[in-house]
This record gives C-alpha cells, sequence and structure tokens, in this order.
C-alpha cells in the first residue's frame, strides 16, 4: 500500500489504484482533493501542479509508481506559507481570477517562485509562469499580483 | 429552494486518512457547507427560517446575508459579481453581505429577457437583459424593508433611509436588513418603484470586488468537473475518428477485464466506458478495439473546403444588405481594390474540457454543470430520457471557461451524457450518478468549431481618395441552420450570425453591398466568442486599412471622417488614439527590429471598443504585441473593474486566435489533439492592456466578447505599419 504525506497528513494509497495512475487523479479521485485540476493530461498546461519535495510538478504526468514511499505532496488545499498567503491575498486583491480553473496551478507556480525568489523580475515571472496557460488570458493581472505579493513579502 | 454548493469546504475536515481505489471504497466527499449562500432548511446545515424572498432574484436571510440569485452562468466574465453590483446598490446593502447562488433551471421565472422565453447566457447579454429587472429586484427588497421598519417604528417611510445594509430614522432607531427580514416578507410588494438616480450609485461605476476571487484562488471553487457524489461513476466516450461514422463492430473484452471498468455502453456518437475513476475509464477507452463504419462519414479536408469556397466566391450570394450600386461605384471609382481572406475553424479549448455529472431516475434527471443554456438543455435532456423538460433539474456549477461552447445549441455534450445514464438506466442501474468527461483531446477533435470562412472585398477610391464604393462576400457555414434559433435569427436565408459586422458596417460609403454563400459541411460548427465579428471585424477593419493607405491617408483620420455620423465609435476612437498617442513616434526596437501600430474599432453587441496596438517584429519574423490602448462604450459601467478585466481578457483570448489558433482536417480527421499542436497565449506573449471606458449614463451593454474580434485586426494593421506586409489570412505569420 502505497504511503505518501499529502499536505502534510499520512495518506495509504488503497493497493488497488493502479502504479500508473497519475498523482493527479489519485488526489482528484481517490483523495476527493478537487483543487487540483485537470486541462490536458500532457503537462502543457499547469493546471495540476502541485508541489513533490517542495518542487513544482505537473501531478498530470506523474504515475503514482514513481512516487517514492512517503513522498511529501503539496497541493492547492495544503499551501500554508508566508509566500502563499501573500500570492492569494495579492490574487483576491487585484481580482485576478475569471473563471478560475487554471488559478490553482496559478497559484502553486506564483508561490514555488516567490519561495525561491523575492524580487522577480517581468523576465523571472515569465519563465516560471509560461507553463501555466490561462485561456480567459488573466496574465496582465498574474504578472501585476505577483510583483503585489512580493512587495507585500518585503 | 437549495442549491448546490459552489465551494467545496471538505479541506478542512481530516477524513481521507486511507484513500479508496479504484474500485470505490473510497470515503466521499461528507457534507459540503455552502459558504457561498446559505441552503435553509437543507439536510445538513442548521435549519434557519424562511428568509425575505421579496421576488425571484434576491433573498434576504435573518442572518443579515442578501443572496442575489443569478440566472446566469458564472464562466468568468464576472456576471455573478455584475449582477450582485446591481442588487447590492439598489438595496443599499453592504458588499461585504452579499452571496450569490446560481439560479435554478425555470425559463418562466429566469429567462434571457433578450432571447424569449429560453433560460440562457451569451451574445454578451447578461447584464444588458437583467439591468432592469434587477434594478427593479432590488428597489422593490428596498422599499419593503423600508416599509417594514417604518411599520416598526411608527414612522413616515419617507423618513427612512437605508445605507451600507443599515435602515435608519433620525430618531436613532436602526435596524439591519436581517432583523427586518421576518416583517419585510409580511409587507405587500409596492405596486412600481423607481430606481436609483445614477447620482447616488453606491456600487455602479466604482468598485465592487469580485464575489468568487477568493474561492478562485484557493481551489474550493467548484466546478462541473469537482463534483463528487456518493456512488458515483466516471464515463469517458471513444468518439469517431471522423465525423459521421458509426460503430460497425466493437470488442470490449480487453475493457472488462480491467478492474474498476462497471459498464460499456454504446451511445449515438461512440462507445462510453463507465468505470469508477477517471483514469479506470479512460484506460478501458483506450482499450477498445472498434471498427468504424465510414458511409456517412466525412473523408475530406479543410483545404477541399477552401478550394470550394474559393470557387464559390466567385459568384453572387444572396444579398444581406445593399445601399446604392456598389458594383457601378466600383466599376467608375479612379482606383479599385480588391483582397481576399481566410479564416480557419476554431476551437473553443476552454480550461476546463467539456463534462457534465447526471443522475436519472423514473421521475427526474437532476444535472450538475456549469450550464449555459438551461432551456435548450432541459428539452434535450427530456427528449433522451422520455422525461418532461421540468423534471431535469440542472444545479449550477462555476464553469471553467466556455466561450461559448457550453451553449450548444445541440446540447452535444449534454445529451451525451443523458444517452448514458439512459442506457444504464434501461438495463437496471438506476439513480446512479455518473459523471462524463472530455480528455482535452475529446475537447478539441469532437467538433464544434467556430466556422471557416472565406472573404472576398472590393472597393473603389474616386480620384480625392474617398471610398465611392464596397463590395464584400462571405463564404462559411451558418452557425444556426438546423438549430431552434434558426426560425429567428436566420431570415431570408441570411444567418444574421455570418454578416454580423459586416452587414452593419458604420462607415459613410455611398455604396455598399454585402452578400453571403451558406455551404453546408460536414464539420459541426457553433458560435465563439463574439461569433460573426471573429472574422467580418477582420476583414472591414484591415481593409479599410488598406483603402487608407492607397489614398495615402492617416488610418485614424480615414475612420473619424467616416464615422461622423457614429458618436459611440467616435468617441472610442478618439480616446484609444489620444491615449496610445497616436501620431507620437514609436520608440525604435533594438538592431534588426521593426515596430508598427494600428488601430481598429468594431461594434459588437451594442459595445463599440476601439484599439490601438504597438508591435515589434524580430529579425526572424516573429512578433510580439507590446502594448494595447483600449477603449471601451459599453454604456453604464456596472463593475468598472470587471469590464476591465473583460477587455483584458478578451484581447488576450483573440491574440490566441490572431497568432495561432487552426484546426484543420485531413482525411476527416482533425489534426489538432491539444495544446502542443494547439497552442494558445502564454504569459510571455500577453501585451500591457491599457483599458479606458468612455463615460456613459446610457444602459449597459455587453463586455464580455466585444474586446475578442478587435485585437487581430489592429495587430494586421500595426504588422503592415512595421513591414509593409498585408496578412490576410489568419493565423497571422509574417515568416
Amino acid at each position: 500500500m502505497p504511503v505518501l504525506f499529502v499536505n502534510k497528513e499520512r495518506v495509504d494509497v488503497a493497493s488497488s489504484v493502479p502504479g500508473d495512475t497519475p498523482l493527479l487523479w489519485v488526489l482528484r479521485d481517490s483523495l476527493k482533493l478537487t483543487g487540483t485540476k485537470y486541462g490536458c493530461g500532457m503537462a502543457l498546461c499547469g493546471a495540476c501542479t502541485v508541489y513533490i519535495e517542495g518542487q513544482p510538478t505537473r501531478s498530470c504526468q506523474t504515475p503514482l509508481s514513481s512516487l517514492k514511499t512517503g513522498a511529501e505532496i503539496t497541493t492547492i488545499e495544503g499551501l500554508k506559507s508566508r509566500e502563499a498567503q501573500a500570492v492569494q491575498a495579492a490574487w483576491v486583491k487585484l481580482d485576478v481570477p475569471q473563471c478560475g480553473y487554471c488559478q490553482s496551478g496559478q497559484v502553486m507556480s506564483a508561490t514555488a517562485l516567490l519561495a525561491k525568489n523575492k524580487r522577480p523580475t517581468d523576465a523571472d515571472i515569465d519563465e516560471a509562469m509560461a507553463g501555466n496557460l490561462c485561456r480567459c488570458a488573466t496574465y496582465v493581472r498574474i504578472r501585476a499580483a505577483i510583483k503585489e505579493a512580493a512587495q507585500s513579502l518585503a | 429552494m437549495s442549491e448546490f454548493p459552489v465551494v467545496n469546504l471538505s479541506r478542512s475536515r481530516r477524513a481521507f486518512l486511507k484513500a479508496g481505489g479504484a474500485a470505490g471504497a473510497g470515503l466521499l466527499v461528507g457534507v459540503h457547507v455552502p459558504v457561498l449562500a446559505q441552503a435553509p432548511g437543507k439536510a445538513g446545515t442548521a435549519v434557519q427560517a424562511a428568509p425575505f424572498s421579496p421576488n425571484a432574484f434576491v433573498r434576504i436571510g435573518r442572518d443579515n446575508t442578501v443572496t442575489v440569485v443569478a440566472k446566469h452562468v458564472e464562466m468568468g466574465q464576472g456576471v455573478y459579481t455584475g449582477l450582485a453590483t446591481i442588487v447590492a446598490d439598489e438595496l443599499d446593502a453592504a458588499w461585504s453581505q452579499v452571496r450569490v447562488v446560481g439560479a435554478p433551471a425555470d425559463a418562466s421565472r429566469y429567462n434571457n429577457l433578450m432571447w424569449g422565453p429560453a433560460q440562457g447566457t451569451g451574445g454578451s447579454t447578461a447584464i444588458a437583459n437583467s439591468w432592469d429587472q434587477l434594478r427593479t429586484a432590488g428597489a422593490t427588497a428596498r422599499a419593503m424593508l423600508v416599509a417594514a421598519a417604518a411599520k416598526r417604528w411608527n414612522v413616515p417611510a419617507e423618513t427612512v433611509t437605508v445605507a451600507a445594509g443599515v435602515v435608519s430614522h433620525a430618531s436613532g432607531r436602526k435596524a439591519t436588513f436581517g432583523e427586518l427580514a421576518q416583517d419585510a416578507a409580511a409587507v405587500p410588494a409596492p405596486s412600481s418603484v423607481t430606481p436609483k438616480d445614477p447620482s447616488k450609485y453606491v456600487f455602479i461605476g466604482k468598485r465592487a470586488p469580485r464575489v468568487d476571487a477568493a474561492a478562485k484562488s484557493n481551489g474550493t471553487a467548484m466546478f462541473t468537473q469537482d463534483v463528487q457524489l456518493p456512488g458515483m461513476l466516471t464515463a469517458v466516450v471513444l468518439h469517431p475518428p471522423r465525423f459521421g461514422a458509426r460503430v460497425k463492430s466493437m470488442d470490449a473484452s480487453a475493457v472488462r477485464s480491467i478492474a474498476g471498468v462497471r459498464h460499456v455502453i454504446e451511445v449515438p456518437n461512440g462507445v462510453a466506458v463507465v468505470a469508477a475513476s477517471f483514469w479506470t475509464a479512460k484506460k478501458g477507452r483506450d482499450a477498445l478495439q472498434v471498427e468504424w463504419n465510414d458511409s456517412r462519414a466525412w473523408t475530406g479536408s479543410t483545404d477541399d473546403i477552401l478550394a470550394e469556397y474559393r470557387k464559390l466566391a466567385e459568384k453572387p450570394g444572396k444579398v444581406a444588405r445593399a445601399d446604392g450600386d456598389a458594383a457601378k461605384a466600383i466599376a467608375g471609382a479612379a482606383k479599385a481594390l480588391e483582397a481576399s481572406f481566410e479564416f480557419p475553424y476554431l476551437a473553443h479549448a476552454a480550461m476546463e474540457p467539456l463534462n457534465c455529472v447526471m443522475r436519472l431516475s423514473d421521475t427526474e434527471c437532476e444535472v450538475w454543470n456549469g450550464d449555459q443554456f438551461q432551456t435548450g438543455d432541459q428539452a434535450a435532456v427530456a427528449k433522451v430520457t422520455g422525461l418532461k423538460p421540468e423534471q431535469v433539474k440542472i444545479n449550477m456549477l462555476f464553469a471553467g471557461g466556455s466561450f461559448g461552447r457550453r451553449a450548444n445549441p445541440q446540447s452535444d455534450y449534454v445529451v451525451e451524457c443523458a444517452e448514458i445514464v439512459s442506457r444504464l438506466s434501461k438495463t437496471g442501474t438506476k439513480n446512479v450518478p455518473v459523471k462524463l468527461v472530455w480528455t482535452r483531446e475529446d475537447d478539441m477533435r469532437a467538433g464544434y468549431y467556430r466556422p471557416m470562412y472565406l472573404h472576398t472585398l472590393k472597393a473603389g477610391l474616386d480620384a480625392g481618395g474617398a471610398i465611392v464604393g464596397w463590395q464584400h462576400r462571405i463564404v462559411g457555414q451558418s452557425i444556426l441552420e438546423g438549430t431552434a434559433f434558426e426560425g429567428v435569427m436566420v431570415k431570408n436565408g441570411i444567418d444574421g450570425t455570418s454578416v454580423e459586422g459586416a452587414a452593419s458596417l458604420p462607415y459613410a460609403i455611398p455604396a455598399i453591398q454585402v452578400d453571403l454563400h451558406t455551404p453546408w459541411t460536414s464539420v459541426p460548427v457553433q458560435w465563439w466568442r463574439s461569433v460573426g465579428s471573429t472574422h467580418t471585424a477582420f476583414s472591414t477593419e484591415t481593409f479599410l486599412d488598406e483603402l487608407a493607405a492607397a489614398a495615402n491617408q492617416d488610418p485614424v483620420a480615414v475612420r473619424r471622417t467616416l464615422l461622423a455620423k457614429h458618436p459611440r465609435h467616435l468617441a472610442a476612437l478618439e480616446l484609444a488614439a489620444k491615449e496610445a498617442g497616436w501620431g507620437s513616434a514609436l520608440t525604435p526596437g533594438k538592431a534588426g527590429e521593426k515596430r508598427g501600430r494600428g488601430v481598429a474599432v468594431h461594434e459588437s453587441f451594442n459595445t463599440v471598443v476601439a484599439q490601438v496596438v504597438d508591435v515589434t517584429v524580430k529579425p526572424d519574423n516573429t512578433y510580439k504585441v507590446d502594448r494595447v490602448v483600449c477603449a471601451v462604450d459599453c454604456g453604464t459601467a456596472v463593475n468598472p473593474d470587471v469590464v476591465r478585466a473583460q477587455m483584458e481578457g478578451g484581447i488576450g483570448f483573440g491574440l490566441s486566435a490572431a497568432m495561432y489558433g487552426a484546426i484543420t482536417v485531413k482525411d476527416g480527421q482533425v489534426e489538432q489533439s491539444n495544446f502542443h499542436d494547439y497552442p494558445v497565449l502564454r504569459i510571455h506573449e500577453m501585451p500591457d492592456v491599457i483599458v479606458h471606458i468612455v463615460p456613459s449614463t446610457e444602459k449597459p451593454t455587453g463586455v464580455g466578447e466585444p474586446a475578442t474580434p478587435v485585437i487581430a485586426p489592429a495587430v494586421a494593421n500595426a504588422l503592415f505599419a512595421a513591414t509593409g506586409k498585408r496578412l490576410r489570412t489568419l493565423p497571422l505569420k509574417l515568416a
């Protein structure tokens, strides 16, 4: 029975869950953690971004069997860091979301960016966020909100 | 009335210590506690006294919440916030007490007043059709609260005031809405109310933050994809590789041996695999062996369609507009220009691939969906299931984008889900909720695209450079033929959505002719954000630019002259031009780069948008749109920040199509499948967008769509300014 730590809680994934199941669907269908979204299934859109051992990762392309026992997974539901709070506050302050479907992934990527880069430039933002699609094209506000969050953390 | 909650609070529980397997042993989300709305009297929540419900749109609870019932789907356009802004203003509520819930499917109360007796969202009508209705609803509720307070305090109603959710009297007496709710429910509704004078607005035209921003920033917002119900199964469908193909034979033996697969069902448009989880259903679908019957399938290519359209364009079509004798005017002109324009099929590609949840019993079909066309979907589900439309109950979820796709005139994906639960029901699996999930590939390949179009334009200039005649021919499929909308929106063989924006050309040209060919093809089509204007704005606004260049005139100046009788166009154009510094020199690019500035103006859905675009063309002939200055006249801007967001987003959406968008078909098969071969705009390609709203006290008009059609022609005109090259085929490629 694979053991994971999801948002700091121990999870024993039922052995009936096939090892080729992407982490995304373990989270969504088995754990009912639906904040992490399915968008493309090919790691092209970023809607499924979670952290594995702290690293932003596309969960749709991460088979359960590829995870080591006791792997630490953080999803949008478990995002609690100072950077995360600043990002989410900025997202609300600037009314970033439109349809909102991609925004869990956007928030995960933006938080990861600020965790390692306190003062991201436009080029840093482009690099960190280019893997996260938004069909509503909220990009203008995503950029502004990341800067807003960085400022609030300074 | 109760609503399915749209915010998932299950994150706070510690319930998933042992995760279930594909066999469905997993724990289900226990209780969804609605926070956007308290569902009164619903099992599992505290039972509350009935709220004060003066009409179908406003409920005031004794807990002092104001619940606005939204008859339109929230798909990103900000409509929950916009509708609530109108009600809160008339009510003089505090913004913090306002909640929004999706209305049930019931066209007798929640019809779109611009559509007739049908409930649905589209054509940028949500705020425009709700404006008077919700002002009246809010003002009525306010008047009843005031009457209740006046009676309780024994003072004249005229001396009672309301501000920020508090009802007051000069004597110092105060009461909250919640405290007055019970009394207000006993007050007779006034026969008429007068909405506020604009000078008294508290929220309208000012800032009222989005009601869904927090839930959409922390993962709790509920989309159809997120619905979890006890015993729910997931269905994934194998669609035919060619439009019109049918199952000839299938071998599902490999599928049935996969643990967790419950059912394999043939449906009219393919084979559904129904399983305990998505991944199992998808693996089952991938293991299906199906031989297709192509006898009624289309095996052609989009290149064939284009070749046919080119031939058609040589002959006159059905006349959609005829002012004067355009052919004669052009024949007699000092100079004549001619150009043709090509537009590919486009997929909507919303971030949330299509999906739908349904549970069918003998007496009811319950639907969970971010539903854009409730009345049509009710009728379609009723037809499949044998129920009456009113037995089809729709729970509204947020839609993860749509751009028109979830308002399918054939209710295609909704019908597909109904076919599945209907067949399951007939074989004894009743009352089991099924979530139909389309993969991204299904979403991109299973059809319903913005149609392909070919336009040809001719115009004549006199010796002074004035345009004396304009001929515009459009070739393309009808979106509405064969749908329930045909009777209303197809007139004399002209589908209004094929020629909108062209037949309504605002420019003062003495002779204008617009005609239309409506060929039929097997490729399924439907509306796509801004519909006909997606192509008509491009051909008209770039051709006008060509004429201006041929006459050696400034693109803004020529529009200014020709729009003299269209003050809204003129105001938007002048505002965008002024704010963009039209006429001033562009900062030069780096060595080898070329820069250019272009303009376009277009009216759609009664809203006028003008955009001035700056581009940089790189030495390798790729280009970047650097900045867009956008001016919009949408009447009263109910919620200006939502208007700005729709301009920003509409521009980004249009830019995806301008730079990349194309669905092509070869040998009957769609060639694109996912975001690697149907790229859409990413953050580093997004321009700066500066939005200016033309001040207005007219009634509000649409904002969800009108920014989209303007960006492509403005970019093409800017690319011409930079390179001297005219691009007339979409997407716009210089290399």
